[in-house]
């Protein structure tokens, strides 16, 4: 159905043009370890060729392994079920670790205990799943627990539109979980940035001690196209920082330049507490004002401290553009489309992808609400991300195309708006 | 126990630079079961290092910040899946959770049954004081019919079920009742469950003075526990018969009706507030372990690969 229709336009090439410092792999800049990725089990498969046709959540798979993600717990539902499947076969050749949990409250509960103890770890799912593991995302975000968290959207509210792709759970994975928290939401359009995007989520969450939510969609995930899997060693693959200090130096919550302390793995001699508590830097609860303020100020500090590598957005003839459309996800491949027939039109218009959802990319936004005299966000929901540029928007006027019945946005549909 | 050695395990395995004191009740036997634990860890022989105490919300959830282990404090109902992560993710560690009955079997019932029937290597403390204790003395899965509670306050309406038979019937390898009155016995069934390879349930019959007892006339926190004495019926150790550890003095053992052996069900006998019930080791079975069997699925998996990988050559 929609996927063909997303697929005919040849998107799948990595596209020149990036704002933001990064991407397509992630300029991890300073303190961070940088470790070329390892594959211990791939030289013994060499015959896996690098130009692989793939579906979208299989990309996810290899990226995260590639990212060196050796752990994945998880809980059937579509259209997430595939990134299941294959890590169910391949972790274990890669020496790593696949468990069906049974819910995504314990899919979200067994990734964050492998990740303290030490292992990269992922899940996967989709609405009704992502709702179930909020709570435990609210802990990883409280406790610094790195790990990936896919969220394959589909049609809601409740069991909704299995089948169906949207994009209604943009604010839900920012602010899903209670208690302001520190939180990094990406998003895929293609099934090259599926692999590539997923190595660059982890790398966020093992700098910046985060739950990464990785947004896709039904489309993007059953999409297939053929894509050139990177050599690893054209990878940039981060780990946490371990700490260097003697065991008894070690205080798990210390702040220091970056806002993110070194984190010992469980087992390591390193024995201190974890909680769900506001705790002080050892890690103790506490419910001191100055220790609480100090604590969660941390947080909130070290994703804002990395605002300008985090925020990861793709141009498209932008330069010259008077009318942009500010698209994600599948959506921003009909928006690609929509820009050339405009442009074919004699209208000068651009695509301003965004890769990072939240924190919202405000300074490239901003940059296109200043130049532009329109702009058009597309998206399959009532209105999210184009609230978050009402709400950095001064001057310019913006226009919505919306859509919630399962179908994706037509390049017509946005074609026509802009025309407008 | 002499109490230097009392003194010198207190000193060795509690931490330090955490402020005391703790958040439990004068007369709480949360205490009693954090020192039964450490015997028993003790009396293995592990190291600090080696140990990962998990726990959930609630009194029982805040025992593993006051012990010199790596420990973790998750979410209401969550410990078991926190463990399996840690577990698998690092095998050689030994995992033990501690839980409340609200904690283990009402939000976290579901975690509970399927970590007994997945049976990995981790054992589960679960302390059942029959009552929501932190939060004000809500009713819990384990309230017995009739009882007064904070939100049953004309009497429960509700039935308990007995947590080790549910235990047994969802298929842990181990699974042992104590309580906080016979302690030298808990010693032995936490350190049994400890050593246990697969899933070990040990179910710790507990009192809330506080909560429980006050609303329930049923005294102070030592006639509570005097009462635990008396309901208590030892039950033969299925797993070390004759052993002479297991021979508990309790105190009305002569109640004919009473579950006197392994596998009957305690769950009438716990929905009331004096019946009987047994203490003892209620199930010792062996099934395979789900660490060695996944070693296995690894080594298989990269065979096959590795001969997918030559016929392509």
């Amino acid at each position: 159905m929609s996927d063909k229709k997303a697929s005919r336009e040849n998107d799948n090439q990595p596209q020149s043009g990036v704002n933001g410092v990064g991407a397509p792999q992630v300029a991890a800049s300073g303190t961070a370890m940088r470790v070329p990725a390892r594959e211990p089990a791939r030289s013994s498969q060499n015959a896996v060729p690098r130009r692989r046709l793939l579906q979208g959540n299989e990309a996810m798979v290899e990226g995260a392994l590639a990212a060196g993600c050796r752990f994945f717990a998880g809980y059937p539902i579509t259209p997430a079920s595939e990134i299941s499947e294959l890590m169910s076969v391949r972790l274990p050749r890669e020496n790593g670790t696949f468990i069906q949990m049974e819910d995504e409250i314990a899919s979200m509960g067994a990734v964050i205990g492998a990740s303290l103890a030490g292992v990269k770890s992922l899940t996967a799912t989709s609405g009704p799943g992502f709702s179930l593991m909020q709570e435990n995302l609210g802990f990883a975000c409280m406790a610094e627990v790195p790990c990936v968290v896919v969220n394959v959207m589909r049609g809601g509210p409740s069991t909704g539109m299995p089948t169906s792709p949207a994009q209604g759970d943009v604010m839900q994975a920012r602010w899903g979980t209670h208690g302001d928290h520190p939180i990094i939401v990406l998003s895929v359009a293609t099934v090259a940035e599926c692999f590539e995007i997923t190595v660059t989520a982890f790398n966020f969450a093992e700098k910046y001690r985060v739950p990464v939510i990785l947004l896709s969609d039904e489309v993007v995930a059953h999409t297939r196209e053929n894509i050139v899997l990177p050599e690893s060693a054209q990878l940039e693959v981060v780990d946490r920082i371990r700490p260097s200090v003697p065991p008894q130096w070690y205080k798990p919550y210390a702040d220091n330049s970056r806002g993110v302390p070194p984190m010992a793995t469980m087992g390591d001699g390193y024995r201190h507490h974890v909680t769900g508590l506001v705790h002080d830097q050892s890690g103790y609860p506490t419910e001191r004002s100055d220790e609480v303020k100090t604590q969660l100020k941390r947080q909130m500090r070290k994703i804002s401290s990395g605002f300008g590598e985090i925020q990861l957005t793709r141009s498209f003839m932008l330069e010259d553009a008077q009318v942009a459309v500010i698209a994600y996800g599948a959506v921003a491949r009909s928006a690609k489309r929509a820009v050339r027939m405009a442009r074919r039109q004699g209208i000068k218009a651009g695509l301003l992808q965004l890769v990072t959802l939240f924190p919202f990319p405000r300074k490239a936004v901003d940059q296109v609400l200043r130049q532009c005299k329109a702009v058009i966000v597309p998206e399959m929901n009532f209105g999210q991300i184009s609230r978050e540029v009402k709400r950095v928007n001064r001057t310019c006027r913006v226009f919505t195309v919306n859509r919630i019945d399962g179908q994706l946005i037509t390049p017509a549909e946005i074609f026509q708006e802009i025309s407008n | 126990m002499k109490m230097e050695k009392v003194e010198q395990l207190r000193h060795y395995y509690l931490r330090h630079d955490k402020k005391f004191p703790h958040v439990w009740c004068p007369g709480c036997g949360n205490g009693i079961i954090l020192g039964s634990l450490i015997r028993a860890i003790d009396k293995i022989g592990l190291s600090k290092d080696e140990v990962v105490l998990a726990s959930g919300i609630g009194c029982a959830g805040r025992m593993p910040v006051y012990a010199d282990f790596n420990t973790l404090h998750t979410t209401h109902g969550r410990a078991l899946t926190f463990a399996t992560g840690i577990k698998l993710a690092r095998p050689e560690l030994n995992l033990i959770t501690v839980m409340g009955d609200g904690d283990a079997t009402g939000i976290g019932g579901n975690h509970f049954i399927h970590a007994a029937r997945r049976n990995l290597n981790l054992t589960a403390i679960i302390i059942n004081n029959q009552i929501y204790g932190m939060t004000g003395g809500q009713y819990s899965p384990t309230t017995p019919y009739g009882a007064k509670a904070a939100t049953a306050t004309g009497g429960h309406l509700e039935h308990a079920f007995s947590i080790a038979d549910l235990a047994v019937t969802a298929g842990a390898s181990f699974v042992a009742r104590g309580t906080v009155y016979h302690v030298p016995h808990l010693d032995k069934l936490i350190e049994q469950g400890i050593r246990k390879n697969g899933f070990a349930v040990i179910e710790i019959m507990a009192y809330c003075h506080t909560q429980f007892g006050r609303r329930n006339k049923m005294g102070d926190a030592v006639t509570m526990m005097e009462k635990l004495r008396d309901r208590a019926v030892a039950v033969k150790d299925p797993g070390a018969a004759g052993s002479p550890g297991t021979a508990v003095a309790a105190g009305a053992s002569d109640t004919p009706g009473a579950a006197a052996s392994a596998g009957a069900l305690d769950s009438d006998s716990l929905d009331t507030l004096d019946g009987k019930f047994a203490i003892g080791v209620l199930t010792d079975v062996e099934k395979p372990d789900y660490i060695a069997e996944y070693a296995r699925l690894r080594a298989a998996s990269r065979l096959n690969a590795q001969n997918a990988g030559n016929a392509g050559k």
